[in-house]
């Protein structure tokens, strides 16, 4: 899964879509998932990430975490043409 | 070291301009408590869902009711509207308020009589009162009030064989400018019907008729229509005393005034624009007051408001079951409240506030009841705050017509807690059991299994 090259998320949770010309607001958690993404972790490494700081169990997370790529998927924010890096 | 607090992560998509169908947020805060009593340990110990009704709420609303009409005009009597909200502790509290009981059936008129109120203090409305009850009613001096003709013919009867003269009122419908009218009750005003029904009572000399009632619609919002419907009665009542010097002692104007729900469909809370007991109090005082009644011959003024003195006072706690998107990427939430027993969900955009902390990121939701039915959606669309399965909700306005219109229909009807003046929870009806239920089936021989 990859993020779109030149998307751009603040720190403050601001998204900007520079394709589309479209913005989101995504909320803390969302921008560390984003910038992961960014960093090319795999949603394995990602997950464990998740587990250490939040208090959530896997199960939740990788529910939600499917919902949450599949809703960039929909806005056009992932890069379809790149394979899943492992 | 501990963890941040769990949310699903979230993007929303940032939109200028005009506001959508699921309109602004407008929870900021969650309610983790009620009168004190954390919402969380009341789901501990009796269960999800769950009815809370506040003690104090209801008796503050009912003492704000009572100061709008009683600064207004002298003489008021409020009667509890039973089918509003029948559970005994709720009824036993609006008689402490010094509320007379209002019902609608024989089922009704016995719980109230069961809970001690004097018959005298007894209005027996409706259209269906059978020979038993008005036997009961007229033995027990009951006010009660007429609906059709054969109901008149039935009591004048019953008058000379108990040998006693019932008080009784007539239920009038009119036109008071709200549409739709509503005339399947009583005898109507413009027609004439009501004068004529007057004048069958006043000549038989069996039954004394003591007051004039209406009840005009409900969840009003027009306060204006109660002045109209004050001063239809008024010309009624001064007819009576001028053509056959009879004074009438009261004029009940039922209820129907609007609670601070919000109707499907309104753009804005009803909390902001629903008219108060005040601008109620005024339109009717009013007109009674400008009308020609004698200053010592003022009738007394009776009102049998429901929803809006205990709407206010009740929550159903609720569990969120599951997150789920669907196949337009909608965020659906399914809770474990249905519309069986939030029958008011068909007329109302509830309040609905989570019952822990949460951040300012929100999505458009769409709120589903448990049941296996398509019907039974709680908020087609609402802006919520995020969250999780296990969570807690609460759900306002929920006092009237849930705990007497609700269903036993796929899951057993909840427990229900009143929190009294010193924050302490009472259970005051048990949740259904399957024994429950099943003691009141019969299973013929035949249909039996030995196992
Ligand atoms: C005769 C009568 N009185 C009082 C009420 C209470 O109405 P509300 O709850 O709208 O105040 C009703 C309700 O339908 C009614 O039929």
């Amino acid at each position: 899964m990859k993020l779109r090259k030149n998307v751009a998320v603040s720190e403050a949770g601001l998204l900007f879509n520079p394709v589309t010309g479209e913005s989101y607001s995504v909320n803390p958690i969302g921008v560390e998932i984003i910038n992961l993404l960014r960093e090319e972790k795999s949603p394995e490494d990602i997950s464990k990430f998740i587990l250490g700081k939040f208090a959530t169990d896997k199960a939740t997370f990788e529910k939600d975490y499917h919902d949450f790529i599949g809703i960039l998927e929909h806005h056009n924010l992932l890069d379809s043409h790149e394979e899943t890096k492992a | 070291m501990s963890k941040t607090r769990y949310e699903r992560p979230v993007i929303k998509k940032l939109e200028t301009g005009m506001p959508n169908k699921f309109g602004t947020r407008t929870e900021y805060e969650p309610m983790t408590h009620i009168d004190g009593v954390a919402v969380k340990d009341l789901i501990k110990e009796f269960g999800s869902p769950l009815f809370v009704i506040s003690e104090k709420t209801i008796r503050d609303t009912v003492k704000k009711a009572k100061k709008a009409f009683g600064t207004r005009y002298p003489k008021v009597q409020f009667a509890w509207s039973y089918k509003t909200n029948y559970l005994n502790a709720i009824c036993n509290i609006f008689h402490q308020e010094d509320s007379w009981a209002e019902v609608v059936s024989g089922f009704e008129y016995d719980k109230a009589i069961n809970l001690g109120v004097d018959g005298r203090k007894i209005i027996f409305n409706g259209p269906d009162k059978s020979e038993q009850d008005l036997t009961k009613a007229i033995t027990n001096d009951s006010l009660i009030h007429i609906d059709h003709l054969d109901e008149l013919y039935s009591i004048r009867e019953l008058a000379d064989k108990l040998k006693k003269r019932p008080r009784v009122a007539i239920r009038v419908n009119m036109d008071t400018g709200v549409y739709p009218m509503w005339d399947r009750f009583g005898f109507n005003y413009e027609n004439g019907q009501a004068w004529d029904a007057i004048n069958k009572i006043m000549h038989s000399e069996k039954m004394e008729l003591v007051g004039l009632h209406c009840h005009i619609g409900t969840f009003m919002l027009s306060p204006f229509a109660y002045g109209t419907a004050a001063s239809k009665l008024s010309e009624l009542a001064l007819a009576v005393e001028q053509k056959f010097k009879h004074e009438i002692k009261y004029i009940d104007m039922g209820g129907g005034f609007a609670s601070k729900n919000t109707l499907k469909g309104s753009y804005l809370p009803g909390t902001d624009t629903n008219p108060t007991f005040d601008d109620f109090a005024e339109a009717i005082s009013t007109v009674l007051l400008n009308s020609n009644f004698k200053k010592d011959k003022l009738p007394l003024l009776i009102l049998e408001t429901g929803r809006a003195l205990v709407d206010e006072a009740g929550y159903l706690l609720g569990s969120v079951i599951s997150n789920k998107r669907s196949s337009t990427g909608r965020r659906n939430t399914i809770i474990d409240v249905g519309v069986n027993i939030l029958f008011t969900s068909f007329w109302y955009d509830h309040k609905i506030t989570p019952a822990q902390p949460f951040t300012h990121y929100s999505e458009d939701t769409c709120l589903y009841g448990p049941l296996c039915m398509n019907i039974d959606v709680i908020r087609e669309s609402a802006n919520l705050p995020l969250l999780n399965m296990g969570d807690h909700i609460v759900i306002h306005n929920v006092g009237a017509y849930n705990m007497t219109q609700w269903m036993q229909f796929i899951t057993l009807r909840p427990n229900v807690v009143l929190i009294d003046l010193d924050e302490k929870p009472h259970l005051i009806r048990i949740k259904e059991s399957l024994e429950n239920m099943n003691s009141m089936e019969r299973v013929p021989s035949h249909l039996t299994f030995d196992r």
